[in-house]
């Protein structure tokens, strides 16, 4: 019975990917660029749930990695002279290093403690590379990253975006579907209990942030690749906060939640702040009905909606 | 196998436990008695290394485990279970069991085999053991209170325990459950030749089921022997019975 319940989700998984490959056929670039970064945003706060839904961290600064990543990245580029490529693998690395370091210095704070000191560090990365005009460009930031033939296109630069997004999605899914991740879930529903069954929890946390800072470096990346800029407000602590919305909205217990959440708010971001200047008022509204009517996000009302008519039948 | 010496704790002042000694043999049953508020948890939490002792020492298969992580002291082969009901509440029946599983086999590292193949028969066996297997796939918040306290149980017997503490396993079940209870400690001390480490506040269990008795009160152990020498105790009469001269049980 798993075994066909696992193949159905395979095949939902194909399906959307056949019509994610096909979307550029369709549809001019306008909307190429704007799925292209509802993607990557999308990854950012899956990774960014890989330790708050599903590790019970209280990360409250994840856009500094996403940010990281991206300087990491534009910068290998622009200075090093060496294979764009490696930019690609060098931004990713220097966010999970920086999301180890922030980490060991938080890990020691529980829940609040820890998300707000992360917030304070994070802002101080945040303030250096605002000032610091001769490295990073300073609050100009970085534009027109020159970019690998292969992928400066539009479409050459979805379809990257495309396939690094749904392998690293598959990836972090596995991680997440290994004794690795159920150790982190034992974590986050009873951490004194998880010690006692002798996991060391801190240091399994700290892979954990390790990892979602590689991740959330990758989303930050790909934003290189389609936007083909960088700038410090990528991240300032609103765009973390902004994050962590998402993974509420979209159910931060489903896997696919982060996702369908990053999705609503860059369209909403996209959409209504062309109507008026107060999008965020529009967010605040959607976010409140949300904490009321769907304390579990869309995909968590979505799945147990299904499960009760399941049950019906 | 484990050796309590002298083990002191105090809160703001307060000695909750006050240069308290235990010595539990291979194989045996003890029970720790005493009035609510004696320190009978807080002794497990010093064991367990849940909290630091203040002085004192606690050996373990002859090492010194005084002042160790609660993951490192469960690693030497000490399980426990908690008096107020401690599971992961997220996760079904089946996972609470197999994550202690899991991390006693070393595999929390592993970040790429689905746990789905791992530690299956091992999990099933410890839920059939316990009588848990027909609520398998619930989560657990779904379970009645008793069956969370033997969930409670078989998280700890995930730890493939030599020596198991068990704190007030048979709180607020019901008679039937109390029962079904007691013949499963029964089972894992004789079966399994687990030594057990329990407080309880059921005379009738503890008798039944103990090797030996150790009484707490106020933090200090007042004696450590058999059920026969414990009952007629006049100490003992004295801190459970307020003085008056019936003979306990």
């Amino acid at each position: 019975m798993t075994g066909s319940f696992f193949r159905s989700r395979s095949a939902w998984a194909i399906a959307g990917l056949i019509v994610l490959f096909l979307f550029p056929v369709f549809f001019d670039r306008f909307y190429v660029y704007l799925t292209a970064i509802i993607l990557l945003t999308g990854l950012c706060a899956t990774s960014l749930n890989f330790v708050l839904g599903y590790g019970g961290v209280f990360q409250f600064h994840h856009a500094v990695f996403y940010g990281v990543g991206a300087y990491g990245t534009a910068l290998m580029i622009l200075k090093s002279g060496l294979s764009p490529w490696l930019g690609f693998i060098v931004g990713p690395v220097v966010a999970a290093v920086l999301g180890l370091i922030i980490g060991l210095i938080c890990i020691r704070l529980s829940k609040l403690y820890f998300g707000m000191l992360q917030i304070s560090l994070g802002s101080l990365v945040w303030a250096i590379v605002y000032r610091w005009y001769s490295f990073t460009g300073g609050d100009d930031g970085i534009h027109g990253v020159p970019l690998p033939d292969i992928i400066s296109s539009p479409n050459g630069a979805y379809y990257f975006t495309l396939i690094v997004t749904s392998a690293s999605m598959f990836v972090l899914y596995r991680m997440l579907k290994s004794p690795f991740g159920s150790a982190l879930q034992g974590i986050r529903d009873n951490p004194v209990r998880s010690e006692m069954i002798g996991v060391n929890v801190r240091l399994q946390q700290l892979l954990a942030l390790t990892i979602a800072g590689f991740f959330g470096g990758v989303a930050g990346a790909l934003f290189v690749v389609v936007d083909n800029t960088v700038f410090p407000d990528m991240m300032f602590w609103t765009l973390s906060m902004e994050l962590v919305i998402m993974c509420l909205l979209g159910g931060w217990l489903s896997y696919l939640g982060p996702m369908v959440g990053a999705a609503v708010i860059v369209l909403l971001r996209t959409y209504v702040s062309g109507i008026t200047v107060y999008w965020a008022l529009v967010l605040g509204i959607i976010m409140m009905l949300v904490i009321f009517f769907l304390p579990n996000g869309v995909l968590g009302y979505l799945d147990r909606f299904l499960k009760k008519k399941a049950r019906a039948r | 196998m484990l050796e309590v010496t002298s083990l002191s704790k105090s809160f703001d002042g307060f000695k909750a436990v006050n240069n308290a000694g235990l010595i539990v043999k291979n194989g045996e049953t003890v029970a720790v008695i005493g009035p609510n508020g004696a320190g009978k948890t807080t002794l497990f939490n010093l064991i367990t290394g849940v909290i630091r002792p203040d002085s004192g020492k606690v050996l373990f298969k002859g090492e010194d485990i005084t002042g160790l992580k609660p993951y490192q002291v469960c690693r030497r082969g000490i399980s426990r279970s908690f008096q107020v009901v401690n599971v992961f509440p997220r996760l079904s029946v089946f996972e609470n069991v197999q994550v202690s599983v899991l991390s006693r086999q070393k595999k929390t590292w592993n970040l790429f085999t689905p746990s789905s193949r791992l530690a299956i028969a091992e999990t099933d066996r410890i839920l059939e053991n316990v009588g848990l297997s027909d609520v398998r796939d619930n989560t657990s918040t779904a379970l009645s209170h008793g069956e969370r306290k033997v969930l409670e149980i078989a998280i700890a017997l995930g730890g493939n325990p030599e020596f198991l503490i068990l704190d007030e396993p048979t709180a607020g079940m019901s008679p039937e459950e109390t029962s079904r209870c007691i013949d499963l400690i029964r089972q894992l001390k004789e079966k399994l030749g687990i030594t057990i480490l329990f407080c309880e506040h059921d005379m009738e269990i503890v008798f039944s089921i103990s090797d030996r008795i150790m009484v707490m009160v106020r933090g200090s152990t007042i004696i450590e022997g058999t059920c026969d020498e414990v009952r007629c105790c006049q100490e003992v009469q004295d801190a459970y019975l307020g003085g008056s001269d019936v003979c306990l049980m």
